[in-house]
């Protein structure tokens, strides 16, 4: 049960200067992995709500919530982890997917694919732009990559690797 | 005390699975696929921490993930045995992550609709990162089940030795039986068919074999192990207890 009010904008804007260590174009809120921002009887309670069961970025991103809130002013900082709703990339906003284009990440491609065969034989075809030129004349290399969230693909037009952080 | 108990079985699975995939880090055939290992593997661990968070809450006793990971004997684990068995070749552990993500997408899928708001909040991220798993694992039993004779040996081979820990994954006992009536747990021995029907798919697509039924081997969740786990736990655990509370 949730009690306490919304926290104040300084708040909010302190926890939305915290950006995701391994994708540093993107804050927690871009993120959409903060889930409420409350105070109760003078502690600022984060809801944060994970991205991956193992991605190891998860505690420095808590640690780094709680620096910003006491530089905010905060006197107490709880950041509690919520499982529910459970974090999809559907959640990050289409500014935000840019930025991570800018930045030379593929965005996830349409809405998470929670539809489908549970256990395909054939893979649907995912065409994913590149990010430096555009083509889409792409393929995979591996659905894992350097963290839990992203996968690595091959430009076969500018002949560049890329990341592409997966929908999920 | 039940929910404790199956909540160590889940979480136990994970970790000894995923301590297994991660020795594979800077061994794996090539690049992509270390990296995709050690990715799993890390899904794996991470899942383990929450499940065993969760079973040392609801023991009451204080224990954190940490301590049931790093100061229990091997009597006191609760894995499936095939969780444990040592890595084998690059068959044997790709064939022990089919059959095990099959099983993980069945069983997670439905864990998502547990009445315990955590545990099916956790079911529901475990279960989207297993489809990668099973996914992964399905185009690698293709590519060894129907790619040279080597490759299709060894993956033959490393069915016919896995089969026998198979029933286990489905094994229901009282413990869970109560918490299933309560609608916290899946019922595993329900998973059995549409598990054997999806594997039966797969194999066949990759020319592979479902080996006969035989003799069964079980005891993980009585805590009655290989002699692989104690080897395991050793290396697992050495820092943990040559440093208790040693923090970085």
């Amino acid at each position: 049960m949730v009690t306490g009010v919304r926290a104040r904008t300084e708040y909010w804007d302190a926890v939305g200067s915290v950006l995701d260590p391994e994708v540093p174009v993107l804050s927690v809120i871009d993120l959409g992995i903060v889930r409420d921002i409350r105070e109760e009887d003078g502690t600022v309670v984060v809801d944060v709500t994970p991205t991956y069961s193992g991605c190891p970025a998860m505690r420095v991103i808590e640690s780094d919530i709680t620096d910003a809130l006491v530089r905010a002013g905060a006197a107490n900082v709880r950041v509690n982890t919520v499982f529910q709703p459970v974090w999809t990339t559907d959640w990050i906003s289409p500014d935000a997917r840019e930025r991570l284009r800018a930045y030379g990440i593929a965005p996830p491609s349409g809405a998470a694919a929670v539809a489908g065969e549970l256990i395909p034989l054939q893979r649907r075809v995912e065409t994913i732009a590149c990010p430096r030129c555009n083509s889409r004349n792409t393929e995979r290399r591996s659905e894992f990559g350097s963290t839990a969230c992203k996968a690595i693909y091959y430009c076969l037009s500018c002949t560049e690797p890329f990341e592409y952080l997966k929908a999920i | 005390m039940s929910l404790s108990a199956y909540l160590l079985r889940l979480g136990d699975d994970r970790l000894i699975l995923g301590h297994r995939l991660s020795e594979w880090c800077g061994h794996g055939p090539i690049l992509e696929e270390d990296i995709a290992l050690a990715n799993i593997a890390l899904d794996l661990i991470g899942q383990a921490n929450l499940l065993l968070e969760l079973a040392g809450k609801e023991e009451g006793q204080g224990r954190t993930a940490d301590a049931l990971a790093y100061f229990r004997e091997a009597v006191e684990f609760r894995n499936a045995l095939m969780m444990e068995l040592p890595r084998g070749d690059f068959a044997f552990t790709t064939t022990r992550q089919f059959l095990v993500s099959v099983f993980e997408v069945l069983h997670l899928e439905r864990l998502q609709a547990s009445k315990h708001h955590d545990l099916a909040g956790m079911a529901a991220k475990a279960f989207k990162e297993t489809r990668y798993h099973a996914r992964h694992s399905v185009d690698w039993m293709l590519k060894l089940g129907d790619g040279t004779a080597e490759s299709h040996d060894r993956a033959q081979a490393a069915l016919d030795e896995l089969w026998r820990f198979t029933a286990e994954l489905f094994e229901s006992d009282d413990i869970e039986r109560q918490i299933v009536a309560e609608g916290i747990a899946v019922d595993r021995e329900a998973l059995r068919a549409p598990w054997l029907a999806e594997i039966t798919r797969v194999l066949t697509a990759a020319t592979l074999k479902l080996p006969d039924g035989g003799f069964m081997q079980r005891g993980g969740r009585e805590g009655r192990h290989t002699e692989h786990l104690g080897h395991l736990l050793a290396e697992m655990q050495i820092v943990a207890r040559s440093y208790p509370g040693a923090e970085w």
